[in-house]
């Protein structure tokens, strides 16, 4: 982050200290070198991967691990498209392994993602629970994709999950934050006692504005992909992100003002000039 | 030859090999790869001992973008 925020307290998760608050996506960039600028101007140094199969003979184009500059970025294996516990342990082993005989740092940790509707996107709250006491189990450190549900969210807690990331709005959907409400209590319920414990809102932003919010409530961390990769400009948008991700930390440091129903002027009201030409301009009873 | 199954698709190898020598045979390179043997993730370190039999359910998986 810029130098207006190098006396902000690390960003920790999973033991792993990271540079920049903003996560980023690798997916749907219509190219590679689309997705590298993108990932560069947002100065994110940790970018999500998926687990696939990839044909193996005949393969056209490059990898994307020969995209990604691995001296910089930390990557973090994702477990999507996974709809049942026992198939997001599998991804998060396979995921794993590659990052190990990479030598990544991250290999031990995992986004955990299990869906229960295709539609939606929507997580399972009982798969995701079952995998990530699974996960924890075996050593991994788990950053859990779930809703905006609270009460989920404290028994993934309490489950062992390094960071609980609610969901802004459905993943790819643009609609940024619907439920302030319920991510409000999610930040009061984790952190209340526990304010360094990270809570990422992951999946929905739309606009840099969306990822202010999210800071300006007191998130940790943002993880989006969609609202950069399919930007008219990514590389555009990823740069906007970054200051957004600025601006909202630095607006929740500095403390917001209470929403108040009615005005209070900003100019001295003694000593004015004016007259009110209806005697009152006071329209209460 | 002998028959087995890698990522879903029946396919055909001279005999019993090893996961490294297996690997020998697609286009990606294998520092970019998994590979799991009957449900068991495979360490890169055992590919050269570790032996791919027939009937034997392989998966080969790598990185791809994602969010």
């Amino acid at each position: 982050m810029a130098d207006d925020l190098s006396d902000d307290k690390p960003f920790v998760v999973g033991g792993y200290e990271l540079k920049s608050r903003l996560i980023v996506g690798t997916g749907r960039y219509d190219t590679m070198d689309q997705m590298a600028g993108s990932i560069a101007a947002s100065d994110a140094d940790v970018v999500t991967v998926a687990v696939r199969r990839e044909k193996l003979y005949d393969r056209q184009g490059k990898n994307i691990l020969d995209a990604l500059d691995l001296d910089r970025l930390r990557l973090l294996p994702n477990t999507a498209g996974c709809y049942t516990s026992a198939d997001a342990v599998r991804a998060a082993k396979l995921g794993r392994e590659i990052l190990r005989t990479l030598g990544n740092p991250g290999s031990d940790w995992v986004k955990l993602e299990v869906l229960g509707d295709t539609k939606t996107l929507l997580p399972d709250p009982a798969q995701t629970l079952d995998a990530c006491e699974k996960l924890v189990e075996l050593g991994f450190k788990v950053l859990c994709y779930t809703s905006d549900c609270p009460v989920t969210a404290v028994r993934l807690k309490a489950a062992g999950a390094s960071s609980v990331m609610p969901a802004g709005s459905p993943i790819g959907s643009g609609q940024g934050l619907l439920n302030v409400n319920n991510l409000k209590i999610i930040l009061e319920y984790l952190k209340g006692d526990d304010p360094d414990y990270p809570v990422i809102i992951d999946a929905g932003v739309g606009t840099a504005s969306d990822v202010s919010e999210a800071f300006e409530l007191g998130a940790d961390g943002v993880l989006l992909n969609t609202a950069i990769a399919h930007a008219r400009d990514p590389i555009g948008m990823a740069r906007a992100m970054k200051y957004a991700a600025q601006a909202g930390r630095l607006a929740y440091r500095a403390g917001r003002i209470p929403k108040r129903l009615y005005a209070t002027a900003s100019s001295p009201t003694e000593g004015v000039i004016t007259t009110r030409p209806y005697g009152s301009s006071d329209l209460s009873p | 030859m002998i028959t087995i199954t890698v990522n879903e698709e029946p396919v055909e190898i001279a005999g019993e090999m090893t996961v490294a020598v297996m690997l020998q045979t697609v286009d990606v390179p294998p520092n970019y790869l998994a590979v799991e043997v009957n449900g068991e993730v495979v360490p890169r370190e055992e590919h050269p001992t570790q032996i791919v039999r027939g009937g034997d359910v392989v998966e080969v998986v790598t990185l791809v973008g994602g969010g």
